[in-house]
């Protein structure tokens, strides 16, 4: 395999790290108005995050600044292609992230109650976005090859608003919803767990009607594709894996069904990374002015260099990533919450 | 109209702006995070309930910070891409290069401790708990190595070649970017100024206390280790400033000139540095001065008897140089000048030299004064608490120097800036773009500053348990606590 393919693969690692990870602290984000009846509910749903959001947007960064070096051209032109879409997410996780540190700061129900809309929308926005920005990118953009070298996006925000790229969006959102409330079921005790377990079980089947019809949409688009196979094995793990969470839920072994779900966004989002190959945009304007991972990739030295980084450094990730889920383990309810703190 | 909807124009208003206003955090977060170690590793070490209080303290401070260094962080990776993709596919294989790493190694790491710090005050063992703080601060520091690599590229670039036919800038040695003599030099120069920062910041919190005689014995403390702090980093921002001045003459003497307003090559006596001056608007003719004769030389060369070039000197061997030839097209910029704004560098590396060196002369008249264990009167407290964003101005005018500094290029002698721009974002969107993040941030940062007053203000928290004991007196740590609930 040539290092190009090897870092379409390492940038795949990174983006699903993401997904998965940031993906059920989203998810916890949005279950605040649904769950959170009270202050303590709500104070106990942030805190099943609290520890680990930080770490888990981390990978958006790495994710960012990996496509830099490794594909200089796909972070040029999608993000100067989706600005205003990037702008908004950008605004959603400033809002996001000062919220979660800035929330209980203060006393008062109107500074709270604020903080906890930033985290809600916070929360919605970017899932939404990505999965609209990363439909489009299958279904494909109106990209040309430039004089100088490079690629121009010549549409507008307006362009990625269409029906797949919006499927794509609902879809990422129920994704990510269902796999917090999952989370919080997880990693709560008492009433609250079965309130999240209950909604877990409504929110799951309509992410799996939204998921199956946006797969085998993605699957229909790609008919001509040489890798139809692997979209469509990708595709069958990720909704087999949906089904399985969504049963494992409704027996309520918790454990499973949160492992399901990080499976199932895995794979979807493995689905989309081979309906790209080989391209990371395909043009809609004609095919021939798709962006190929080969034509995007930095130099071989660049490629090398950054290999032997990320093998030696994101095995040491994971492991201290993993200790750090570890040491906060223990489930958390509402006794936890001292007094004090109202 | 077309002015005002310039989307180079607008992309750099953006650009600084947010590169600004993310560096107000990113130094307290570096100084702070140093400082609290220290104090928690007094504290674990001598087991004086006072150093732990004061770690609590400005530990709370370094959060509420921090929250901001992480989120404005995120705005400076990707305006590459939405602002300036041309200069990202352009030097993306070596610029990106440091980022990645940036993120691979550093970014991971200090983002997991500082959770690990947080919340795992009752959860972890006394020092492993204590391990987390100076990870993180090792994470932040590594961090801003990598982010320094990538911005010294930008200043002096090296270990690349140019891909002609690929029409890009290419790695050939990650050595030669990682070890840019302008990246060794900025480095020590950035943290330590960080440092003082930190220094001034628990300075002023501590004096505000004493003003109010509050917490008398933990204040005295936190004030004269602050102001040791202040001294011992400005003797460190001193020396590396000097180091960094003449490594930027011989990379990039352009801005050594434009920092003086100096026209023609001077040489000895004549290459004086001037305190102050004022000259007709564009800057080239004075009309009054105070300078101090050799002093520009050995700024610039270390030496008394050096010669310094002058911009007059520099301009017309920099259009021999750039302005001919295949290459002219990213290097020469399309009004023909090599010169930056003189005014701003002019003024920006007085103010980054004076700040830094006011605040070190107040830290030392504070410890003078505050050495023996009386009475002072009001003034002192307040010029202790104004001394606070001294060092955050030095750093503030000091970047602003750089960046301004080496203009007209976003890669010194091999792009210029304007070669850089995103093709194809129309004005109104960087436009928007920069009215959101104007007042997102501008928003953001009353909310920050109040909750740093208030925090500093509420004093020392009480301690109702010892850390990594356990309530229960079992000498175990008590998982079911939450150590902190948001």
């Amino acid at each position: 395999m040539d290092l190009t393919t090897v870092w379409f693969l390492i940038v795949g690692v990174l983006l699903i790290g993401y997904f998965v990870l940031d993906g059920f602290d989203f998810g916890v984000g949005i279950s605040l108005p649904f769950l959170g009846k009270d202050d303590t509910d709500r104070r106990v749903l942030i805190n099943t995050i609290g520890p680990v959001w930080d770490l888990n947007e981390t990978w958006l960064i790495v994710a960012g600044a990996s496509l830099f070096a490794a594909f200089p051209e796909w972070y040029a032109t999608m993000f100067s292609g989706f600005y205003l879409a990037l702008l908004l997410i950008l605004v959603a996780l400033i809002f996001r992230g000062v919220s979660f540190e800035y929330r209980h700061q203060n006393k008062g129900q109107k500074w709270t109650r604020w903080f906890d809309q930033f985290i809600f929308w916070g929360s919605v926005l970017p899932p939404v976005l990505w999965g609209v920005a990363f439909a489009n990118l299958v279904q494909g953009v109106p990209i040309r090859p430039m004089d100088g070298g490079g690629w121009i996006y010549e549409g507008t925000l307006l362009t990625l608003l269409n029906p797949y790229g919006l499927l794509g969006g609902i879809c990422m959102l129920l994704l990510v919803f269902n796999h917090g409330l999952v989370f919080v079921s997880l990693k709560t005790i008492g009433d609250i767990r079965d309130r999240a377990q209950a909604l877990a079980k409504k929110v799951g089947i309509a992410t799996i009607v939204v998921g199956a019809a946006f797969l085998v949409w993605t699957i229909i688009m790609r008919l001509e594709s040489e890798s139809l196979l692997l979209i469509v094995i990708c595709a069958a793990v990720a909704a087999v894996a949906l089904i399985g969470a969504w049963i494992a839920n409704a027996v309520r072994r918790e454990g499973w069904a949160f492992a399901g779900n990080a499976v199932a966004i895995a794979f979807a989002l493995l689905a989309i990374f081979m309906a790209l190959f080989p391209n990371l945009m395909h043009s809609s304007l004609d095919p021939a002015y798709s962006m190929s991972i080969e034509g995007a990739a930095s130099s071989q030295k660049t490629l090398e260099l950054m290999t032997w980084v990320a093998v030696f450094t994101l095995p040491l990730v994971l492991a201290y990533q993993a200790w750090t889920y570890w040491i906060f383990r223990k489930r958390l309810s509402r006794e936890m919450i001292p007094a004090a703190a109202h | 109209m077309n002015e005002i909807l310039d989307p180079l124009v607008l992309a750099r208003w953006q650009f600084g702006l947010t590169t600004l206003y993310h560096f107000i955090f990113v130094p307290l977060t570096i100084g702070l995070s140093l400082l609290v170690a220290i104090l928690q590793t007094v504290w674990v070490r001598t087991g004086k309930v006072k150093y732990l209080k004061l770690t609590k303290l400005f530990g709370k401070i370094f959060l509420i910070n921090f929250a901001m260094g992480i989120v404005t962080g995120i705005v400076q990776e990707f305006q590459f891409g939405m602002n300036w993709s041309n200069y990202s596919r352009f030097v993306g294989d070596i610029f990106g290069a440091p980022l990645a790493m940036e993120g691979l190694i550093a970014f991971f790491f200090e983002a997991t401790f500082i959770g690990l710090w947080i919340f795992g005050w009752d959860k972890l063992p006394k020092r492993l708990h204590l391990m987390t703080i100076w990870f993180t601060w090792i994470g932040t520091t590594v961090s801003a190595y990598f982010i320094l690599a990538a911005n010294a590229f930008m200043q002096n670039p090296q270990g690349f070649e140019i891909n002609a036919e690929k029409g890009r800038a290419e790695l050939l040695d990650i050595g030669a970017v990682l070890t840019n003599p302008i990246a060794l030099s900025q480095f020590p120069h950035t943290i330590f100024a960080a440092i003082m920062f930190g220094g001034t910041v628990m300075v002023a919190v501590a004096a505000w206390h004493l003003k109010r005689n509050q917490y008398v014995d933990e204040m005295r403390t936190a004030l004269r280790f602050g102001a040791w702090t202040n001294i011992v980093a400005f003797l460190g921002v001193g020396l590396t400033g000097h180091t960094l001045g003449m490594t930027m003459t011989q990379a990039q003497p352009m801005k050594m000139a434009a920092a003086e307003a100096l026209y023609n090559n001077a040489s000895g006596a004549d290459a004086s540095f001037s305190l102050f001056s004022l000259g007709t608007p564009d800057g080239a003719h004075e009309i009054f001065s105070v300078r101090i004769p050799y002093l520009l030389s050995f700024l610039s060369n270390g030496t008394f008897d050096g010669s310094v070039e002058g911009i007059r000197n520099l301009q017309s061997d920099y259009t021999a140089m750039y302005c001919s030839g295949p290459d002219t097209l990213l290097t020469c910029p399309s009004d023909g000048q090599f010169a930056p704004v003189i005014w701003i560098t002019y003024w920006t590396f007085r103010w980054m030299i004076g700040l830094g060196a006011l605040a070190t002369l107040v830290s030392a008249v504070g410890l003078w004064i505050t050495r023996k264990n009386k009475e002072l009167p009001n003034w002192v407290w307040k010029v202790a608490i104004w001394t606070a964003p001294i060092p955050m101005l030095a750093s503030l005018v000091g970047w602003t120097f750089t960046e301004m500094g080496r203009q007209p290029w976003i890669v010194f002698g091999v792009m210029t800036t304007e070669q850089g721009v995103s093709p194809g974002v129309p004005g109104w969107a960087v436009l928007t773009s920069l009215i959101v993040f104007t007042l997102v941030y501008g928003g953001l940062a009353v909310v920050e500053f109040k909750l740093i007053f208030k925090a500093a203000k509420a004093g020392l928290p009480e301690i109702e348990h010892l850390p990594g004991e356990g309530g229960d007196g079992t000498g175990e740590p008590d998982p079911q606590k939450l150590a902190t609930v948001y």
